[in-house]
């Protein structure tokens, strides 16, 4: 069973320090929500594990299948198990969703034999139409260009329809929940849940609790000021969305000034 | 062919001192060999063409492409059967791109030509031939069209093949001929030194229709100097459709310039696809001149450049009648220190209402040295027109980049899936896949030399 180990974080943007010190741990098949006010590392924390350049790591390891991935670029931890869901995905026109997934999955192939010849045609479709059967997508999606001209909620199944194509075993999802009506909110979180059935840890980043009406987590996490100050069980997104992050803050802060 | 309202064409001849020329001569031979007509257009051709100098930067059309490292006097014109002493042809360049089988396939080597045809098609009345052959049998079809779609005196790469062309097709089909199978040629140049000359005519009658691919290739790499100069000239009757599909593979050490041109009359169509990977330096002006009304054409450009080439494609879109439409979309990508100019007209003539021209050119610049210019411009004449353009010069973007990294794809194949991205509108409008894979081989081939 693996797991992703984050210890002592830190990271800045531009010189200015957004995440202090932050440790999580992650195993298989566990859902862990990080929750917290606008401006507060979340999606810092999200990019940073995917290794976006534009994040500098000062201080601390991500320890995943024995090994520290910051150390690796964002393909490689792509191909090592982990995946991010972006918060905005991005277009990349003249390229169909099916000819990028399986792009991506023959990278997958390569990167294991350097001989593999590729998925066959027949047989990638065959896998694509199954995955989408499931996030009941029309198979035409397939031919579209990748997040051109989608919907914001196209967008998010798009990322779940990778997530379950590309099979993560640490799944990082940036405010998935953001932009969604009810009804696209149900059908990913359904997604999420029949992905998440054992195999994937799931690190859910939201802004709000709706999303956890759907996804159930089995901790859940708050951060503030670049280091998580408050973590429980599924009831603390309860007594969040019933009390705001106030409490949480006058805590904190009390806690460090004390 | 009827006369044709006056077009204002930019100035592409040249009037400045002779510093360095061609060391060319007007062979007696290819004079006497020939029908009255023939000799007399390369007669005058050759005069033009000793007026002329070598174009310099201080020209408009040439302000972009500098040809002071050309050494014209070192070029020889290749010696009857040369081609037999010289590289092969690749099996490869000799596949049909269009489908399974050609109706017709003409090559042209150094000093030399082979033509196959299929004999139904001889039946109908469809002429495809080399030129000198087209000179023998065909001089009345040739009367119809050399010199009347570009004239010599446009330029000194206009004059020059026009005088001397050792290499030429003539496709010419009758009247309601619709010829089913494409019809294939090409110009196989090997040789370090030689200087191929060409002529490309062709002549569609009304409601005729072909398609017609046409390739020039060289080997990659050969060191010494090597030119081609170019004419094309087509032209579309009425109701006829054109589908003309070019490529350009020339060898890295190939100078390469034309003319072309299409005229194209009342409800003729032309579908122009234009590929281009090779060569040092070229520069091109290709004109779509829609004299008749309702006449129609499509202009579909590919470039990549790398290395030190130098790419200088110049395109007009005439519009002399009214309601006709015009569609342009060149789209290139550079890598290394190569250069990219295209500079594109729309003109529409006093009287020419009721017209949609349309243009459009997007630059993809991979590497930090490469450049290039995008030079969109529109002259109108006329009071009533719906006429549009675009042009971008842009870099790839980095978050998509990364967003294809965090899905485990690798750098360069995340670019390349990018690259490909961006010229999949050009491949849409490609119905050959043969042709298309030849474009996404020369992506392909570019990105990864460069990576490596």
């Amino acid at each position: 069973m693996s797991e992703l180990v984050i210890q002592n974080l830190h990271i800045n943007i531009g010189g200015k320090e957004i995440v202090k010190g932050l440790n999580l741990t992650i195993r298989q098949g566990e859902v862990h929500a990080i929750m917290g006010p606008n401006g507060t590392g979340k999606s810092t924390l999200a990019y940073t594990l995917m290794g976006h350049p534009a994040y500098e790591v000062t201080a601390g390891t991500v320890i995943f299948k024995e090994r520290n991935i910051l150390d690796m670029t964002a393909d490689e931890r792509s191909r090592l198990g982990i995946f991010l869901a972006f918060q905005y995905p991005v277009a990349i026109p003249g390229v169909t969703v099916a000819n990028f997934l399986r792009t991506a999955l023959n990278a997958r192939r390569r990167a294991v034999n350097p001989e593999d010849k590729g998925i066959s045609i027949p047989e990638f479709r065959k896998l694509l139409k199954k995955e989408m059967d499931i996030l009941r997508m029309d198979h035409a999606f397939a031919g579209r260009y990748l997040n051109d001209g989608f919907s914001g909620g196209e967008k998010k199944r798009a990322e779940i329809l990778q997530m379950a194509t590309l099979k993560p075993e640490i799944a990082i999802l940036d405010e998935t929940d953001s932009g969604l009506d009810i009804d696209a909110l149900r059908i990913v979180s359904e997604g999420v849940n029949t992905l998440s059935g054992g195999d994937v840890g799931v690190l859910l980043i939201t802004h709000y609790q709706r999303i956890l009406n759907y996804i159930k987590p089995d901790f859940v996490h708050v951060i503030m000021g670049g280091k998580i100050v408050e973590s429980g069980g599924p009831d603390l997104a309860l007594h969040l969305e019933e009390r705001g992050y106030e409490w949480i803050r006058e805590k904190y802060e009390n806690g460090i000034t004390v | 062919m009827t006369a044709m309202p006056q077009v204002v064409i930019r100035k592409k001849g040249s009037q400045g001192p002779i510093a360095q020329d061609f060391a060319f001569h007007l062979d007696g031979t290819n004079l006497s060999k020939t029908s009255e007509f023939v000799a007399a257009y390369r007669q005058n051709a050759w005069k033009v063409y000793e007026s002329l100098s070598i174009p310099t930067t201080k020209e408009e059309a040439w302000r972009r492409t500098d040809l002071s490292n050309l050494n014209p006097g070192n070029f020889k014109l290749p010696e009857v059967d040369q081609y037999k002493s010289l590289d092969k042809i690749p099996e490869k360049l000799l596949q049909p791109l269009t489908g399974e089988t050609h109706g017709g396939q003409v090559v042209l080597m150094a000093g030399g030509a082979k033509t196959i045809l299929d004999p139904a098609l001889t039946a109908q009345g469809v002429i495809f031939t080399d030129l000198s052959t087209a000179e023998k049998n065909h001089p009345d079809i040739l009367k119809k069209v050399m010199g009347k779609v570009v004239q010599p005196s446009e330029g000194k790469f206009a004059a020059l093949p026009a005088a001397l062309a050792q290499n030429g097709v003539l496709l010419y089909v009758p009247r309601g001929v619709v010829v089913e199978q494409p019809v294939h040629s090409l110009l196989w140049g090997p040789g370090a030194g030689l200087a191929y000359l060409s002529h490309i005519l062709v002549y569609l009658e009304e409601d005729a229709a072909v398609t017609y691919v046409h390739e020039a290739a060289s080997p990659t790499q050969e060191g010494e100097q090597k030119l081609h100069a170019g004419l094309v000239e087509l032209y579309v009757g009425p109701r006829a459709q054109l589908r003309w599909v070019e490529l350009q593979s020339w060898g890295e050490n190939v100078w390469n310039f034309s003319h072309e041109r299409v005229k194209v009359a009342e409800d003729g169509n032309i579908d122009w696809v234009f590929g281009a990977v090779g060569s040092h330096v070229t520069k091109n002006f290709s004109d779509l001149e829609l004299t008749g009304s309702g006449s129609s054409g499509r202009m579909s450009g590919f470039y990549f450049t790398d290395r030190d080439q130098h790419l200088d494609h110049d395109t007009q879109q005439n519009h002399l009648a009214p309601h006709t439409t015009s569609d342009l979309l060149f789209k290139g990508a550079l890598l290394g220190k190569s250069r990219s100019v295209w500079q594109g007209m729309i003109y529409v003539a006093p009287g020419a209402d009721k017209i949609d021209g349309f243009q459009a050119n997007r630059n993809l610049v991979l590497s930090e040295g490469a450049r290039a210019d995008s030079i969109p411009g529109l002259e109108i004449l006329a009071d009533d027109v719906r006429c549009s353009h675009g042009a971008t010069v842009g870099r790839i973007d980095q978050d998509q980049v990364f967003y294809l990294l965090s899905r485990g794809i690798p750098g360069i194949e995340a670019e390349r899936l990018i690259v490909e991205g961006f010229f999949d509108p050009i491949m849409q409008r490609i119905p050959f896949e043969g042709v298309r894979q030849r474009f996404q081989n020369a992506i392909h081939n570019k990105m990864e030399s460069y990576q490596g």
